[in-house]
């Protein structure tokens, strides 16, 4: 027993100062406040600002979530009714595949058929709305800046990863986005049969006249979209290359995250102020949305 | 709203209603507005008849062995690179695993795109004044529910016989149907799949015609195959 526990002090460099636990955990503590390329910033305030990731009349102190996305990366958080999120593509290769539960009840979670069916428009920007498959609003597009997105084709697996690029796994250099979802959706004490098709941003996707696909790609360096929340949502984000994007290495870029209170706006996009008149679906979809939070005593 | 019931006395004998030959197994009127399921085991076809023709057939799949696995409408469409399925078509899980493979079609387009219909989505689609009405969704729990399924086990969908063209500025809709009356299309399972059918009851849109009517299913085991 002694041989063994010598042999393995002896891999840590003599002066490293960790051989005892008062110097372990001197070295733990001492890598407190160091920043990383990505990373959650928490508080949020302590986030880097960056020109067009936050808007000048957000205080730092009143957003809510600041995140750097790695490439490959994933993360997830439960955001409140009248939460705005920003999502950017900073650099111009992100690409954010989202799923939306509801807080309350996570059988209740993005429909991606509804979502393109019933406003009749398969291609999601400003003013589109993000449904549930209960007939209500989980959230709108709200900004737009991109307008390269996909809500058909989904997000990339496990299979297509290890064949396009050698591996899938979340600690691979190529993660798949259902691997990564998962991940995200375990943490909610939700699982694989919780994930249903995604919705992607940044890359987009556009259906020819036979039906086949084209890929647009992104817009470039910069593009951001803004979702408005209307009920309590669980938020589950992959930033991994998109399933469809043709480049033979696995191309993927930080994806950045701002969310900030901004609960009147919910009025101001229902009276038609924000983007402009909403479609009878939307608005009914906001009616419904908001009598069953009325019913649960939310609203 | 009339709900015709076909004279069954008219149709074909399983065997010649099938699109593929083979000893029949199964042979099954889902009624208009109904559900349906069975297991298809692998190497045995589902063959779909459109009695009367432009009826949708709201349809969901899993792999009966594990029904965490299950149609995912993205990546088969990634995957054939086309949003339509017919002929050839290989219906996939959410894994990349093959379900079942479309083997033969009369019809030439059926949609994976919108969706299935229900009393909720009515309500933004038409109003709340069809919330009374029966819808897939309600279907497709009722009939998971048989299997031990949830709502949270209810993902992507087929539409057989449905029609949802993709305009070029992103316009999506269902319109107007290409089936007829007798129309078929065969699915033959690549592994054992646990067939969930809504008989949509869809009264508001052209999907059936604005009549839903009933529909009929035949499984086939072809010759040369062991059984089971």
């Amino acid at each position: 027993m002694t041989s063994t526990i010598r042999a393995t002090a002896a891999r840590v460099p003599e002066d490293s100062g960790t051989a005892t636990t008062a110097g372990a955990r001197a070295h733990a503590r001492a890598q407190h406040g160091q920043v990383a390329a990505h990373m959650r910033y928490v508080p949020p305030s302590t986030a880097p600002e960056l020109p067009g990731v936050q808007p000048d009349d957000i205080r730092a102190a009143a957003v809510t979530w600041a995140e750097t996305v790695a490439p490959g990366g994933y993360t997830t958080a439960v955001l409140a009714r009248g939460t705005r999120l920003r999502l950017t593509d900073r650099d111009g290769d992100a690409c954010a595949h989202l799923l939306l539960h509801r807080a309350d009840s996570p059988h209740e979670r993005l429909n991606v058929a509804d979502t393109v069916k019933v406003p009749w428009q398969a291609y999601p920007t400003t003013g589109h709305p993000l449904l549930s498959g209960f007939g209500r609003v989980l959230a709108t597009v709200v900004a737009d800046s991109s307008r390269m997105h996909d809500a058909l084709t989904g997000t990339s697996t496990r299979a297509g990863n290890q064949a396009r690029y050698g591996a899938a796994e979340p600690e691979s250099a190529s993660p798949a986005g259902r691997e990564l979802f998962t991940l995200a959706a375990l943490k909610h004490g939700i699982g694989v049969r919780d994930l249903p098709p995604s919705i992607s941003f940044f890359q987009g996707v556009r259906v020819g006249a036979d039906g086949g696909f084209g890929w647009l790609g992104s817009a470039g360096a910069g593009a951001s979209v803004d979702l408005l929340l209307h009920a309590d949502t669980i938020v589950l984000l992959a930033n991994t290359a998109h399933p469809l994007d043709p480049r033979p290495e696995f191309t993927c870029s930080p994806l950045e995250v701002r969310a900030w209170g901004a609960a009147p706006e919910l009025d101001r996009l229902a009276a038609g102020e924000l983007v402009g008149p909403l479609g009878p679906e939307h608005l009914q979809a906001i009616a419904n949305t908001d009598a069953d939070l009325r019913a649960r005593g939310v609203l | 709203m009339t709900i015709r019931e076909l004279d069954r006395t008219d149709a074909p004998d399983a065997a010649a209603a099938a699109l593929v030959p083979g000893a029949v197994l199964l042979d099954e009127h889902v009624p208009a507005r109904a559900s349906w399921s069975a297991v298809v085991a692998a190497g045995d076809v589902l063959t779909i008849v459109d009695l009367a023709g432009n009826q949708a057939v709201d349809c969901l799949l899993y792999a009966a062995g594990d029904t965490a696995v299950r149609y995912s409408a993205p990546e088969t469409i990634r995957r054939q690179g086309r949003i339509f399925l017919t002929t050839g078509s290989v219906l996939r899980a959410d894994t990349g695993q093959a379900l079942m493979t479309v083997v033969a079609d009369e019809v030439g387009v059926h949609d994976t795109l919108g969706g299935a219909c229900s009393k909720e989505s009515n309500t933004l689609r038409y109003g709340q004044h069809t919330r009374a009405q029966h819808g897939c969704m309600e279907n497709f729990l009722l009939e998971g529910a048989r299997h031990g399924l949830t709502a949270r086990d209810l993902a992507s969908n087929i539409n057989w016989f449905m029609n949802v063209p993709v305009d070029a500025d992103g316009a999506l809709g269902i319109v107007d149907g290409l089936s007829g009356p007798g129309k078929r299309v065969a699915l033959r399972a690549d592994v054992d799949t646990l067939v969930l059918v809504s008989n949509c009851p869809q009264i508001n849109n052209p999907c059936n015609a604005f009549d839903p009517t009933p529909v009929r299913m035949v499984v086939t085991r072809p010759a040369g195959r062991d059984a089971a």
